[in-house]
């Protein structure tokens, strides 16, 4: 359990449209993605995933559509939208700022203040 | 957006939301095979790996609740799932849901039902153009806003604030439009009144004041439209027909418009009549004697600026100048205005006191049904709480759980208002159609409108969240891991709670209907057996005016002996009199009378104002009233004899000071003519049946003739046959006399209706709070006992007799009940000194009534607490303490 890192609270959306943004997934298929990408270190609750993916339809960040899975199950599958990949870049660009800004406050020496 | 556009929207996001929740369900049931087919290949067997699937999805629910938030918070939505969950909820109490929807259906159609008649009678304005500037005029002080037609003259020439001034009186007469000549009754207006009140005819045209040129100057008559619906059947020809009328010609002129019942709102006239013809109506010279007040009504719009004080000002100073002018016949008079649909304030103040009485106590009704449901309802939300408690564990928000709680609530009186509106609605048309006096076109249009549903309505609303709201403090205090860990628990408090003190009041509330209820219809029984002066019981009436048929003057009295003779030639007929006004007959002659020694004839001077009325000799005995002292008439005491009268008791006592002594003595007549009194009968009631002793006197009707008469047959045949055999042996004599046959008891009815009409809606109301007493006493007791099963059970178990077991279950209740009725019993016997204003010997010191209202009381009691009861005695503690 240590190895895995809390979410902090809306990082979810962010994962999820990075993880589409590879290629159109199912639900699961999200999941797997994530878990896969993080190295194992990010674990989703399974149904928390839901209602992110619904409110990301709803916000146009995403589209749905309906399709067979690997293996031969029907599952809805989503792609990202014109939007989501701005969406997605804006975040992106966000985080990296935050990141660093972050990286570098907690790199700070005392003979550097 | 527009309404079409704003439905198909809401259409399709109905349709949407089926189908995304069908989505929804299939999405994450592949999501659960994926995971279980990936477990599955990790080594599990099937059965195994779906489970853990399922497992490490989490709450589905709850998911898909949070899906549907982050659709929107579809409130439509989650309204629909409110309502049909709360739906479901009842379907599964449906004990509990009938009794709360009965309570409010009972509750809310009572407030619906006196509604329907406040509005009818009070709220909702006569359907007169520009009504709010019409006022009718009164007399300050009098009965009757009666007027004579000189004074009526005087009053629309000489005054400034209205605009014109219209008058009218009801009354009745013989139509004969070819066929067999019947009753109409009619308004005799003066010919402005159509213009005064700015209507328009329906057909042909209405007489105007131009068409008056002195007296019988104007033989037309307008018919109301319902009466030209029935009786000519909405022939267009009838305008320009010429009928009679009393035997004198009428051309019909034009006919009413439908929505025009002249301008009493609770009797519609057939036809419409100018007063200058009033003569030919009725006997007399009514246009010219300033004395004689037979004008009901003088009304009209006040002209624009002119306020009601200005007026009557205005109308006080013409009074003065009357005073000064006739001193003879009008004494000082101080006018007043009034709203004109009720024939001035003196009926208008008590019909607006006995409804408005009404509407308090129907309010009081729905405020005890909503303490009732709130009962029911905390006490239901106490049955819940583990419910509710495993729900908000589950993770269901309080807020939720209140909106499906207040569902339940609004739920339950919508369905209770419109069930109760239903009922109303059907009641005020019964009411509507209702002709409690057959005799007289007395009734009221009490159908409902707009307005009436929308009371219903705000009050079936208002009365769900009130209840509603009870248990919400009980909700939101709700611990879930308590509850679910323990059970329910609590004991019962000890102090005394709101719902208590409510329940309290409820049954004082319900105690006082009981008690008055039980006053008015002892009272009414008393006041069928009272003693009016007259027997009614084997009478028969037989009424006739012979005006009608075009008898006048000096004929009227020879056919009347030859009816009388006629009729007392029947067998069976024990004794006929004849009465020009019968008692209670709605209708009444008074005159001032004058000690012999007064010289000053002015009507303030007068020694009393006695009812007078014209009988032949046999009246006394055929009306079975006793003579006391002195002699009854004689056929001798006609127009060439010294005048005589028989007078009463209350009468000699005001004119002569005493009694005894009275015979022999003479009295003045206002023209001065003196008139010795032979005999003395015994008091009796002359108009209302609530009158205090009246002064009467009664003249021969040979030396005081009148058309209008009555007979009164005293036999103890069969009514009806005997009615056959007067109707024949009438026709015999004239068969285009107009009769009228009853029993003297049915005849009543007119003077009974008010007692009738308060003991039948104070009997309702009193059953009505006797039901709403009995589910809130039951609703406490149940309560109570539901509450402390547990510790009943232990009680029992440690060996507890019946009787205690009882009484810990249910003393609570009872002392409340106990409590609630002597309170309530007070206040009816002190209400009850109000009741007696309209029903006869209404007195609640009645031993009868006091047993009456002590059994009710405890009957209800025994009735709310039976099932309570039978539920705590019948309780196994094994069971019990097992369950627990």
């Amino acid at each position: 359990m240590s190895s895995q890192a809390q979410l902090l609270p809306g990082t979810l959306d962010l994962l999820i449209l990075k993880a589409v943004s590879l290629g159109p997934l199912h639900g699961y298929g999200v999941l797997l993605r994530i878990g896969q990408i993080s190295g194992q270190a990010l674990l989703i609750e399974q149904g928390a995933l839901y209602p992110a993916l619904f409110r990301l339809v709803r916000q146009g960040l995403l589209d749905a559509s309906w399709g067979t899975s690997e293996n031969n199950r029907r599952a809805k599958f989503y792609v990202l939208t014109p939007a989501g990949r701005k969406r997605l870049r804006e975040e992106t660009d966000g985080w990296n700022r935050l990141a660093a800004a972050m990286g570098s406050v907690l790199a700070a020496q005392p003979e550097e203040v | 957006m527009k309404l079409p556009a704003y439905l198909r929207s809401l259409a399709a996001k109905f349709l949407r939301a089926s189908q995304t929740e069908a989505e929804m369900e299939e999405e994450l049931r592949g999501h659960m095979q994926c995971r279980a087919d990936d477990l599955e290949r990790s080594g599990l067997d099937r059965v195994e790996a779906e489970r853990r699937a399922s497992v490490e999805f989490g709450g589905k629910a709850r998911f898909k609740e949070e899906v549907r938030e982050a659709l929107g918070g579809n409130s439509v939505e989650t309204f629909v799932k409110d309502v049909r969950f709360s739906l479901r909820v009842l379907r599964k109490s449906p004990g509990f849901t009938i009794v709360a929807v009965l309570t409010l259906a009972l509750a809310i159609g009572a407030n619906a039902v006196v509604f329907g008649l406040l509005n009818a009678l009070i709220l909702r304005p006569m359907n007169l153009p520009q009504v709010q500037s019409l006022y009718g005029i009164d007399r300050v002080g009098s009965d009757a806003p009666t007027q004579s037609y000189p004074d009526y003259l005087d009053l629309r020439d000489r005054n400034r604030s209205f605009d014109g001034l219209a008058a009218y009186r009801i009354t009745e007469a013989g139509l004969d439009t070819g066929e067999n000549p019947s009753r109409v009754f009619l308004f005799e207006t003066s010919g402005n009144y159509f213009d005064v009140l700015r209507i328009q005819p329906y057909l042909g045209r209405f007489f105007h004041a131009s068409d008056e040129h002195g007296p019988n100057s104007a033989p037309f008559i307008v018919l109301g439209f319902a009466y030209w619906h029935s009786h000519f059947r909405d022939d267009r020809g009838a305008v320009g027909r010429v009928v009679q009328l009393n035997k004198h010609p009428f051309t019909i002129v034009g006919v009413a418009p439908p929505e025009f019942h002249g301008t009493l709102l609770f009797a519609f006239p057939d036809l419409f009549l100018p007063m200058v013809n009033a003569q030919q109506v009725h006997e007399g010279n009514p246009l010219t004697e300033r004395g004689n007040r037979w004008v009901y009504l003088a009304l009209g719009h006040l002209k624009a600026g002119v306020t009601p004080a200005n007026a009557i000002a205005d109308l006080n100073s013409i009074g003065s100048y009357l005073e000064r002018t006739y001193p003879k016949v009008d004494g000082h008079v101080n006018y007043s205005l009034s709203r004109p649909s009720f024939y001035g304030d003196f009926l208008g103040s008590r019909v607006r006191a006995f409804v408005a009485g009404l509407m308090l106590l129907a309010g009081l009704i729905l405020l005890a049904a909503c303490a009732n449901l709130g009962s029911l309802f905390a006490a239901r939300a106490a049955d819940r709480s583990r419910e509710v408690a495993l729900r908000l564990a589950l993770g269901a928000s309080r807020s939720r759980i209140l909106r499906g709680l207040f569902t339940e609530a609004l739920l339950i009186s919508l369905v209770g208002g419109a069930v109760g509106l239903w009922g109303s609605v059907g009641l005020l048309r019964g009411l509507s159609a209702w002709q409690p006096v057959p005799r007289y076109p007395i009734h009221v249009a009490l159908n409902p409108d707009a307005n009436v549903y929308g009371i219903a309505l705000v009050l079936a609303l208002v009365s769900g969240l009130l209840f509603g709201l009870v248990p919400v403090r009980q909700v939101l205090g709700t611990d879930p891991y308590q509850i679910v860990k323990s059970g329910s628990t609590g004991a019962m408090g000890r102090r005394i709670t709101v719902r208590d003190s409510l329940l309290v009041v409820q049954i004082a509330i319900c105690a006082v209907l009981v008690t008055s209820s039980l006053v008015a219809v002892r009272g009414l029984v008393r006041s069928m057996h009272g003693n009016f002066g007259f027997e009614p019981r084997s009478a028969l009436l037989v009424n006739t005016v012979l005006g009608m048929a075009g008898y006048h003057d000096g004929q009227v009295p020879i056919m009347q002996r030859r009816m009388i003779d006629a009729v007392q030639k029947i067998p069976g007929v024990e004794s006929v009199g004849l009465v020009d006004w019968l008692p209670f007959g709605g209708s009444w002659d008074d005159t001032p009378v004058f000690t012999d020694e007064t010289a000053d004839m002015r009507p303030s001077k007068a020694a009393a104002v006695p009812f007078r009325f014209s009988i032949s000799p046999e009246y006394f005995h055929a009306a079975g009233t006793p003579l006391l002292a002195g002699r009854i008439f004689t056929w001798h005491d006609d127009k060439n004899a010294p005048l005589v009268a028989v007078v009463n008791q209350e009468f000699a006592r005001k004119v002569f000071g005493s009694p005894t002594g009275a015979i022999g003595k003479s009295f003045k007549m206002q023209n001065g003519m003196r008139i010795q009194v032979v005999g003395i009968v015994e008091d009796g009631k002359y108009r209302y049946l609530t009158e205090d002793r009246q002064p009467a006197m009664f003249a021969p009707m040979l030396q005081s003739p009148s058309s209008t008469s009555s007979l009164v047959l005293r036999s103890s045949h069969d009514p009806g046959q005997l009615a056959a055999a007067i109707r024949s042996t009438l026709r015999d004599l004239d068969a285009g006399l107009p009769t009228y046959i009853e029993t003297w008891d049915s005849q009543l009815d007119l003077a009974l209706f008010p007692s009738r009409v308060a003991t039948m809606a104070l009997g309702v109301l009193a059953v009505l709070g006797a039901m709403l007493s009995i589910t809130g006493i039951f609703g406490l007791a149940a309560y109570s006992v539901s509450r402390r099963l547990k510790e009943l059970g232990i009680r029992l178990a440690l060996g507890a007799r019946r009787k205690e077991v009882l009484e810990a279950a249910l003393g609570r209740a009872l002392k409340l009940l106990a409590f609630g009725s002597a309170a309530g019993l007070i206040l009816g016997i002190l209400a009850s000194r109000i009741l007696a204003v309209m029903v006869y010997q209404a007195t609640p010191r009645d031993p009868l009534v006091l047993a009456g209202v002590v059994l009710a009381m405890l009957l209800l009691g025994l009735l709310a607490t039976w099932i309570p009861a039978q539920r705590a005695l019948s309780l196994d503690p094994l069971t019990l303490l097992r369950e627990e």
